[in-house]
């Protein structure tokens, strides 16, 4: 409430040319999807350096190649994943015309994505007696992540499905041999890999939301131009 | 349910005890709690650091074998880490050389070549050597590859076979290599790394001892060199290494030499943090930061904001320190890597209860004590608390039976953590919070100390007379409006940022910070290197007058065989000691002059025992890590050095030399006294290592001070406030307790209640001075809105009037004779029925009160009674009449009459203002008698002036006189129930049940023109409607259809009128013509609430939640926003932003201008719907047998009064502000009225 009240002042706004630019609709729609592609791209490359560095090597020859040691397509479809999602959730909520409120705090979006790396790194740190019992934790906690930060069941109808979706579509790619997991026990992929899609959908869904409040804010100022 | 109440009170109560003991006593709580924090962190201290250092373990020699991997219980010193063979056995064999006897025949070059040639017999002697039928093959390590990224490597590390690496490396273990290389320096120096560099070099990794002590330079003084031949073995063979040993210390025996052979050091390396290991938990620790940044940037209002954020960010982490070290108190050592699993933990503690306590805190009402708005501020938010906590109590549980370790053990770190975090902040940060809060009110105290010296205190001191009796009216209160620095305006977000920049000084304070992780890194990554580093400063520095002698020279025979205090230790010490070195060095300082051009003596000393030690501690890392052999988790075992001394006479030296060597410039030669380049150049570089060890230590000197000075600023107030004065909590009062017990002070506002209605009122109204309150009977009821007093009852069953004054009737000719009587009494009672033309005016006899106009002045010759000359009302309704200067001037002579004889029973009402265009010159009409519609009730009421318009079920429009309680008229055109009224100047404006609108004009006409005043002495003169003016109230116009459904609500202002009706539509009318001149549509449901003011600001609520702002200029719609679930029940502006309350129990705030909400408040469930704006930043609310008063800058709940103490069932239904600031409610069957008095004064 604080954090809301704080966000828009009562005081008249200065429109300068920052705010005309933030103003225009399809420019605030792109400046959004770009934080949200980079966002996307950078935790797909941190999180996949925790999936890969299993065993580690002391020097590494060079770092560069370590960060990037996926495919080169690998974090911009993350990006692109993440900024579709993104833009989707708030859209989705004004559709369905129940906006959002739990807690929407830059400072509870930023726990959520804790949370989310938490979960990546719990998938590749600890180890677990199998697989069946990694895939349950991992579900478990997804589930709890969007219990703690989402509560929508728009939220968590849309995460399942696109969790599902990319699912299938890694499916499709190792089937493919576009690459592959060193040892899948879910068909060709790992069981916890629709587990960490669903964390990442909500996390990104709030982060989406969470840019959406300003853009709600300068497209309503907007209407008052007009 | 019941049981759940219960336990929420129970808590509640016991929050709120918790939180005045914890304001009332800080100091020692503080106290305690520090305690309790260093007790629960006293076992870390047998922890290790956190850190990637190695460990050692010591065994024997003798009776060494290979550890099994199953642990054995029985030795409890051997660590958990000694399991299995270690990756390698190290032995070293140290190779001491000097060419002796030194003579001055010899270039410099000779100091090293000679002794580094050497290294390839011995080198062949190893290899070699077989024991029975073992060789050096079978038992070393083998390795096959470098790694590819270490090509430049490839000609100087071995590249397969064994592990076996020496100086002779550099020439690929070739003596005619090395012979043909004219310049060893520039070989060996080729491959260093240039610039800074922190770990093992190749250098170090051929000579296998530190760079400085090798003795390969030009300007070595010792002439001494000094390397290792390190073998890596896989297996241990006792007999193969002992044969060796025996093997070379024959071949080159070393004179006094009593090294210790007898224990092997296993060292385990720590996992390596590698940079791309580093980079998640680099990520980690920004959301971390990222995190504890967004929920400290919401502490709001406080005194210190830093110094509360601050404290909550201790609160976290000695919660964490607690819980490591309560686990390890309990015997669960921990396993994980703290650094890497501790960002998790902060965030799944997290910072929310802290900030949920210091809001729920600050928005406490601001006059309460400190100790009592803590207090309630725990109590406030204690249920949440505990159910977040119960909560994560659960999650964490649930994760604990996942029965995978890791996850366990995080799970047990949590929960310790979550309830020490717990014990934190219900101790220290409550403490640190009440005592920050005191600070604040004491600065606020003196900043408007001199401000208000006149008026009552707003915050008595601790003796304050809360424990008299209530005052019978409410006295003078202030609702504490906070200091002006914190109700400032809000700036535009950029500007804050700036300003927040400027304010706190990021920059300077990122920088600062950023130096301090820098160097916490590299003394995490590296602190075997400053340790030696240090270790070797302290060493060779200690005796102050020794850096004019080069070291070690001629002291060979003052050494003791073996140092005593060395070889009795039974553990060596992991650092090398200096104590032995400072013996030698005070020996060598009773012998000042021991040959200065003396030949190098080679000399043993316990030092050289574990010369591994003084390498960087990634030196055997990196040395395996080149073949891609890794050391972490994992251990190797370091057997005692072999002692190798070469002797080698001038003439081998003059033999080795390559042709070059003599080209080389002639070393300085060294004068007796001593050799001043060589000298200098050491004192410098001691000097450039003693600067910065100073350097260091300054620094965190200055971090020291600088914390300790922040500690003390958060945790130290100037002043404690008031102590010995034992509050206890306040006995419960007349007025009714909240429902944790706590009574609010009697100094709190307190309503009079106006009783006099049996049933619940269903209308209100009032124009500021009169109040007109009508019952489901029927009965009105007009009182004074300043003094509460009863004025008028109009009944609803006819015949008996409930008057102070008794009327009668007079016709219309007698009333023009009664011109001097007391025809300006207020009120005029006129009832009128449309087409009558009469005059019943009801004359007032006064019997009761004779004296009362006594004493005022004759006004009659200012009466004009021409009444010819009066205008027409329609030129008039403009400005109205004012016969205020009129009437002034007659006043003004009349002054020195008394004024004390006037009566108090009706005391505010002659002091009504006249409201704008009331017409009192209209033709008059003859009122029927008492013939109102008593059978039908009240649906609509307003009152201007002193008229107050009734519209009635049965549709008849009735106008009486709100002082004399008489109809004055009536119309019965319409015969739809009247829903709504809207009393404009001269006209109302009636809306029907079917829809209809119909537009009446009030005329009233003076039947003489007479005035007369009467006031009270010192109030402007205000005139009104005269009891002798014929009312009369026409139908102007009816808009039959204007809405196809009941119109529901109406409002007017500045000239327009505004209907909103259940057919979603919003018609905007203007009041002179009655002419629609818009019909709005925007809303997908009825419309339910509409807010019209002068400044044409039209906003309209509907069924559907909405909102719509729309300029009534245009009538187009400014903005349009989902407010509420279900009905927008009330709606308000203010002249930045609007108030909707909805059938959500939720009253929402929105920025006008952008219309975006800025931020909601949630109330009780069946809170009343009734809003209310007393200024620009106060707002009222109803509530359940209480009215609240939010700051509207902050939302936050300044006061709550309650209105009754029977106040459950009631709820506040309708809220009328009143000019003076008072606030009118319906409660039940009474009306309340709530005096704001410092509002009042914010006004004027």
């Amino acid at each position: 409430m604080a954090e809301d009240s704080s966000l828009s002042g009562g005081a008249p706004m200065h429109r300068g040319p920052y705010i005309s630019m933030i103003t225009n609709r399809t420019m605030n729609l792109l400046i959004r999807a770009a934080m949200l592609f980079m966002v996307g791209v950078f935790l797909a490359l941190v999180l996949n350096l925790l999936q890969v560095q299993r065993n580690v090597t002391l020097f590494p020859p060079d770092v560069i190649s370590s960060i990037f040691s996926s495919a080169w397509w690998l974090p911009p479809c993350c990006g692109t994943a993440a900024a579709l999602i993104g833009l989707l959730y708030p859209c989705m909520d004004r559709r369905l015309g129940e906006p959002h409120k739990l807690k929407r705090e830059w400072s509870n979006v930023m726990r959520c994505v804790a949370v989310f790396v938490g979960i990546n790194h719990a998938s590749a740190k600890v180890d677990f007696v199998n697989n069946v019992q990694l895939s349950l934790t991992l579900a478990a906690l997804s589930v709890g992540l969007w219990w703690t930060f989402d509560r929508s069941r728009s939220g968590f109808g849309l995460g399942v499905i696109i969790a599902i979706l990319a699912t299938l579509a890694t499916q499709l790619l190792v089937y493919n041999g576009v690459f592959q997991y060193t040892s899948p026990d879910f068909l060709y992929i790992r069981s916890w890999l629709p587990c960490i899609f669903f964390a990442g959908v909500i996390t990104v869904g709030n982060i989406g939301r969470q840019l959406a409040l300003y853009e709600y804010k300068v497209s309503q100022e907007k209407t008052h131009q007009d | 349910m019941t049981v759940r109440e219960r336990l929420r009170q129970n808590i509640s109560a016991a929050f709120y005890r918790h939180g005045l003991l914890c304001a009332s006593y800080p100091v020692p709580i503080i106290l305690f709690t520090s305690a309790s924090i260093l007790t629960c962190c006293y076992p870390l201290l047998k922890l290790p650091l956190p850190g990637t250092g190695p460990v050692e373990f010591t065994t024997g020699v003798r009776d060494y074998s290979t550890p099994s991997h199953e642990s054995q219980g029985d030795l409890s010193e051997r660590p958990d880490w000694y399991r299995g063979p270690p990756v390698a056995y190290i032995q070293q064999v140290l190779v001491k050389a000097a060419v002796s006897p030194w003579d001055n025949s010899l270039v410099p070059v000779d100091v090293f070549r000679s002794p580094l040639g050497r290294v390839f017999s011995v080198l062949e002697e190893i290899r070699n050597h077989v024991y029975t039928d073992r060789s050096l093959e079978a038992l070393c390590l083998q390795v096959t590859d470098l790694l590819p990224g270490l090509r430049r490597m490839q000609a100087v590390l071995p590249e397969h076979g064994c592990l076996l690496v020496s100086p002779g490396n550099y020439w690929q273990n070739r003596r005619d290599l090395f012979d043909a290389d004219p310049d060893l320096l520039k070989t060996v120096h080729q491959h260093e790394p240039k610039g800074l560099h922190t770990s093992a070099t190749l250098k170090d990794l051929l000579f296998g001892v530190p760079g400085k002590q090798t003795g390969v330079n030009l300007y070595s003084k010792k002439r001494v060199v000094t390397y290792t031949i390190t073998i890596a073995l896989s297996s241990y063979d006792a007999r193969f290494v002992a044969s060796l040993r025996a093997r070379l210390k024959q071949l080159h025996p070393s004179a006094n030499c009593t090294l210790r052979e007898d224990h092997m050091v296993h060292v385990h390396f720590k996992e390596e943090i590698g940079i791309a290991e580093l980079i998640p938990l680099v990520t980690t620790y920004i959301i971390l930061f990222a995190y504890i940044y967004f929920s400290t940037r919401k502490i709001d209002m406080v005194k210190s904001k830093w110094g509360l954020a601050l404290a909550a960010v201790v609160t976290v982490l000695s919660s964490l320190l607690m819980s490591v070290g309560l686990c390890t108190l309990f015997g669960l050592t921990p396993t994980l890597n703290g650094g890497e699993i501790f960002p998790y933990l902060v965030v799944v503690i997290g910072l929310e209860n802290v900030l949920v306590l210091t809001k729920s805190v600050v928005s406490t009402p601001v006059d309460l004590e400190v100790k009592l708005r803590i207090a309630q501020g725990l109590s406030n938010e204690s249920w949440s608390i505990m159910k977040n906590m119960a909560t994560e109590l659960c999650i964490i549980l649930i994760g604990y039976f996942t029965f995978v370790p890791a996850i366990q053990e995080f799970c047990l770190f949590a929960v310790v953590g979550l309830v020490s975090d717990f014990f934190l902040q219900m101790f220290f940060f409550t403490t640190v919070l009440s005592i920050d809060i005191r600070r604040m009110e004491l600065a606020d105290l003196n900043r408007r100390l001199p401000a208000e010296a006149g008026m009552p205190p707003p915050k008595p001191g601790p003796l304050r007379p809360r424990e008299t009796p209530p005052p019978p009216r409410p006295s003078p209160h202030t609702i504490t409006l906070q200091a002006p620095a914190f109700r400032n305006l809000r700036l535009p977000k950029r500007l804050r940022v700036v300003y927040f920049l400027a304010r706190t000084r990021l920059a300077q304070r990122i920088i600062m910070v950023g130096t301090v992780i820098w160097i916490g890194i590299l003394v995490y990554t590296d602190p075997a290197g400053l340790r030696t580093f240090l270790a070797a400063q302290v060493s060779e520095q200690s005796p102050l007058g020794e850096a004019g002698l080069p070291p070690h020279l001629g002291v060979a025979p003052v050494f003791p065989g073996g140092d005593p205090t060395s070889t009795l230790s039974g553990l060596p010490a992991p650092e090398p000691t200096p104590l032995p070195e400072n013996q030698s060095q005070g020996h060598r300082a009773a012998h000042p002059e021991v040959a200065p051009v003396s030949s190098p003596q080679i000399t043993w000393g316990p030092e050289d025992e574990e010369l591994w030690r003084r390498l960087s501690f990634r030196h055997w890392p990196s040395l395996f890590s080149y073949y891609n052999i890794t050391l972490a988790k994992r251990y190797i075992s370091i057997l005692p050095v072999i002692p190798v001394t070469l002797h080698l006479s001038p003439q081998e030296a003059i033999d080795t030399r390559h042709p070059q060597d003599t080209h080389h410039a002639p070393p300085p030669i060294p004068i007796p006294g001593g050799g001043w380049t060589g000298i200098s150049r050491e004192t410098c570089f001691a000097g450039a290592h003693a600067r910065m060890v100073a350097a260091l230590g300054l620094f965190a000197g200055v971090v020291l001070v600088l914390l300790l000075f922040c500690l003390y600023r958060v945790l130290c107030p100037r002043n404690y406030g008031q102590n010995g004065v034992p509050h206890g909590r306040r006995r419960r009062g007349d007025l009714p307790c909240d429902e944790y017990g706590y009574s609010p002070p009697i100094s709190e506002i307190s309503p009079l209640l106006l009783r006099g209605h049996s049933m619940d009122i269903e209308c209100l109204a009032s124009d500021g001075m009169l109040l007109a309150s009508c019952c489901l009977v029927g009965h009105i009821r007009v009182w004074d809105a300043q003094t509460g007093d009863c004025l008028t009852v109009i009944p609803n069953n006819g015949g008996c009037w409930e008057h102070r004054d008794g009327w009668d009737h007079i016709s219309a000719c007698e009333a023009e004779s009664l011109l001097g009587a007391d025809f300006r009494e207020p009120g005029g009672g006129a009832v009128g029925g449309q087409d009558v033309d009469i005059f019943p005016i009801r004359r007032r006899t006064t019997p009761a009160r004779p004296a009362l106009f006594g004493d005022q002045p004759d006004l009659t010759p200012l009466i004009d009674t021409n009444f010819g000359l009066s205008p027409p009302s329609q030129a008039l309704s403009s400005s109205g009449f004012d016969f205020g200067g009129l009437v002034e001037k007659a006043y003004q002579e009349h002054e020195p009459s008394p004024t004390l004889a006037f009566p108090p029973s009706p005391p505010a009402s002659q002091q009504r203002r006249r409201s704008l265009g009331d017409q009192p010159v209209l033709p008059p009409e003859l009122p029927p008698q008492n013939n109102g519609d008593w059978d039908s009730s009240v649906w609509a009421m307003e009152l201007r002036g002193n008229l107050i318009a009734t519209g009635r079920s049965s549709g008849k429009l009735e106008l009486w006189d709100a002082v004399e309680g008489s109809l004055r008229c009536s119309n019965e055109d319409g015969v739809s129930g009247i829903t709504a009224l809207a009393f404009l100047n001269n006209r109302i404006v009636a809306a029907r049940l079917n829809g209809s609108l119909d537009f009446f004009t009030v005329e009233i006409t003076k039947p003489l023109g007479l005035l007369q005043y009467r006031g009270r002495g010192s109030l402007p003169p205000s005139p009104c409607y005269s009891s002798e003016d014929v009312i009369s109230c026409q139908l102007t116009r009816s808009v039959q259809c204007a809405h196809q459904k009941p119109i529901t609500v109406l409002k007017a202002a500045a000239g327009r009128v505004v209907t909103g009706s259940q057919d979603h539509t919003v018609r905007v009318y203007r009041l002179e013509d009655s002419c629609c001149l818009f019909t709005l549509q925007g809303h997908s449901g009825g419309i339910t609430a509409i807010y019209i003011d002068q400044t044409m600001v039209l906003a309209s609520g509907g069924q559907d939640g909405t909102i719509c702002v729309w300029d009534v200029l245009t009538g187009s719609r400014v903005s349009h926003v989902y407010g509420h679930r279900g009905d927008v029940t009330s709606l308000v502006c203010t002249t930045s932003c609007i108030i909707s309350s909805g059938l959500d129990d939720l009253i929402c705030i929105w920025d006008r201008s952008t219309g975006i909400k800025l931020y909601s408040i949630q109330q009780e469930v069946g809170c009343g719907a009734s809003l209310g704006v007393i200024s620009e930043s106060l707002l009222v609310t109803g509530g359940q047998g209480c009215v609240s008063f939010w700051d509207l800058n902050y939302g936050d709940l300044l006061q709550t009064v309650y209105l009754g103490q029977s106040s459950e069932g009631q709820s506040v239904r309708q809220l009328l502000v009143l000019d003076n600031a008072a606030i009118v409610c319906d409660f039940g069957s009474e009306l309340s009225l709530v005096y704001v008095p410092s509002v009042l004064e914010k006004l004027d």
